[in-house]
């Protein structure tokens, strides 16, 4: 009977955002209108949630209003989210900080565009540092979901409902326009239930929700701390926190890599990109391989420090001018040479350029086989 | 301990709402009295097992501390975006916020009138003084037209720093607010009448009638550095005639 309700379509990435928020439970929507993300809005708003699960769904006037709505539906232990694009997301920060302060579980949808500034609306993943450094005040940190595919759109999803209770904390899904905007076979998970106020009450003995559910204790939710002893235990318990994410929740794929000479390390598109390369690669007899963190943080370090050891070379592939690159040479330490290549402002690449990136580097003749071929 | 002794009556008591804790606001300040209205009515109404506070960033950040409710602490202008959330996902809650006018009218002009006008079903408590008390006195959006503050030594001059913002007057225009009114606290019968105004505000949001703001015209005796005697009279003789008492909507009555 729940496979019966699962489902097969052709979707977007950002209408596979919308369909599995209201399959996983969300309780509420709240978001501003940005290219190239406001397919997840329009989706929601078609499909009328709260018809049919009772989840709420609002388009607030700005992406300052979305993220504070998140931050104190949160608050209440309700299932919340919102989704912005570059320039949104900066707009966010302050909100995000806040409720990393106050253990708030909140989901954000980044689907990048070039930047800096307005920017482009082409895809691009010039937002790393803001996902994965952020920009709002304080020592907090994000999880950071990075989807390659239309379906694990729809799949973190209901990841990051999971990890955001699980650790109370917000969750970032970054994607690109370009995995917003593509059409992809995605298997949609058949419906979890939203949960009841009392499966609410028993979950989030912290909410803020009047006092009704719990009896007579009142709950506030609040960052402000006068107390600077006490403002550093609390900035000490989240840093403790963060060390068990780190231990725990680290996810990673890992491609053609058992004998490889040279690693290519991307994520999201680049990475869809980048397999191809591999293949093209190894039909010249190139031993490369690819290692695909599928969160941004926290960093699969640990393991591209044990593969640094036995590398040639790695190669870093970004829609940027090179952000993560930076995590990765520190992860490596020095113990083989990080190379970076790299488009910004929502130009893309192909597997056959970052072949050519990878010969160069190589010293190799980058005479390049036709992928048809391979 | 409020035992009623032989031939006495109790007159009153201090609501069973409000925490044992020292309050950090001043002498002469009206947040007090309108604290104590509101952790009051939440208890006269019955309703502390099903209600969310939010306050802002300014004088009464602490409001927390002080009214035995659960309280959210929005970021500095972001009270009516919280309380939207909160109201939405939680329908049958009552949701208020708390705000002065530095959070209310300027930083948080744009949540204020997006939510007033979405006829979001929250009451607004707008603690109006003038100035921006918790960080030391500083010109406000709606410190008044010659006024001194830190901020404009030599009093508030249109060419330099605008006029004064008349946002409950802007809210009384908006199709999404059904209760619209401006009172004071500075005597019995004001104090009675903003006690009345504050209860039909939470009673609309209970009821789901649309926004409500209920705006007090407060003092501030230290950010305007006078005595609380000084304070209350220049209210009375120079607020007063800026922002006249009364209601300025009530369509909430109307069938």
């Amino acid at each position: 009977m729940m496979d019966e309700e699962r489902e097969i379509l052709l979707l977007k990435g950002n209408e596979a955002i919308a369909h599995a928020a209201i399959r996983y439970g969300c309780d509420g929507f709240f978001g501003y209108p940005i290219t190239p993300q406001s397919e997840v809005l329009e989706t929601l708003a078609a499909l009328k949630p709260w018809e049919t699960t009772g989840m709420v769904v609002l388009q607030s006037e700005s992406e300052v209003a979305s993220i504070n709505m998140v931050y104190a539906g949160g608050a209440t232990g309700k299932c919340v989210m919102t989704s912005s694009s570059s320039p949104g997301v900066a707009l966010m920060q302050e909100g995000i900080s806040y409720m990393a302060a106050c253990e708030i579980p909140g989901l954000v949808v980044s689907v990048q565009r070039g930047g800096p500034g307005l920017g482009t609306i082409q895809p691009s993943q010039s937002d790393y540092w803001q996902a994965v450094y952020g920009g709002g005040n304080g020592d907090y940190r994000v999880i950071v979901l990075a989807p390659d595919s239309v379906q694990e759109m729809a799949d973190c999803v209901g990841k990051a409902f999971d990890m955001m209770f699980k650790w109370r904390m917000p969750v970032m899904i970054l994607s690109d326009g370009a995995i917003g905007q593509m059409m992809e076979r995605v298997v949609l998970p058949s419906f979890r239930p939203r949960r009841t106020e009392e499966e609410i009450a028993r979950q989030c003995p912290w909410a803020v929700n009047g006092l009704g559910l719990r009896g007579r204790r009142a709950n506030f939710m609040s960052s402000l701390e006068m107390d600077a002893l006490e403002m550093e235990r609390r900035n000490r318990h989240m840093q403790e926190k963060y060390k068990r994410i780190e231990g725990q929740e680290v996810l990673f794929e890992e491609y053609f890599t058992e004998d490889a000479d040279l690693l290519l390390v991307a994520y999201g598109i680049a990475a869809r990109i980048c397999k191809g390369a591999v293949g093209l690669l190894r039909g010249k007899g190139i031993k490369a391989g690819l290692l695909r963190p599928r969160t941004l943080w926290p960093f699969p370090e640990r393991r591209l420090g044990q593969m640094s050891s036995s590398l040639g070379q790695m190669l870093v592939v970004e829609f940027s001018e090179g952000q993560m690159v930076r995590d990765v040479r520190c992860a490596v330490e020095g113990r083989c040479p990080v190379h970076f290549f790299g488009h910004s402002g929502g130009v893309m690449t192909s597997p056959e350029e970052v072949a050519d990136e990878a010969c160069r580097i190589l010293g190799k003749s980058n005479e390049m086989v036709n992928i048809a071929s391979w | 301990m409020h035992k009623e002794c032989d031939g006495m009556k109790l007159a009153y008591a201090k609501p069973s709402l409000m925490n044992d804790v020292p309050m950090h606001y001043c002498p002469g300040c009206s947040h007090g009295l309108v604290h104590k209205l509101v952790a009051e009515i939440i208890g006269e109404m019955g309703v502390e097992e099903r209600t969310v506070g939010i306050c802002p960033v300014g004088c009464a950040v602490f409001a927390y501390r002080y009214i035995d409710i659960d309280w959210i602490e929005a970021a500095h202008g972001r009270a009516p975006a919280c309380a939207s959330a909160v109201k939405r996902m939680w329908p049958d809650r009552l949701v208020f916020t708390y705000q002065g006018d530095g959070d209310l009218a300027c930083i948080g002009t744009g949540e204020t009138i997006q939510a007033l006008n979405r006829g979001e079903n929250i009451a607004i408590i707008f603690i109006n003084n003038a100035i921006y008390g918790m960080t030391g006195g500083q010109m406000a959006p709606t410190t008044l037209m010659g006024q001194k503050t830190s901020t404009c030594p030599y009093g508030r001059q249109a060419d330099l720093h605008g006029f004064p913002l008349h946002i409950t007057d802007i809210a009384a225009t908006l199709e999404g607010t059904c209760y619209v009114t401006r009172q004071a606290v500075n005597n019995v019968p004001n104090i009675n009448r903003a006690k009345r105004a504050i209860r039909r505000a939470f009673q609309n949001s209970i009821d789901g009638k649309g926004a409500s703001m209920v705006e007090i015209v407060a003092t501030c005796s230290a950010g305007w550095k006078m005595t609380p005697v000084q304070a209350g009279r220049w209210m009375q003789e120079n607020m007063f005639p800026y922002y006249p008492l009364g209601d300025l909507k009530a369509t909430d009555m109307e069938e």
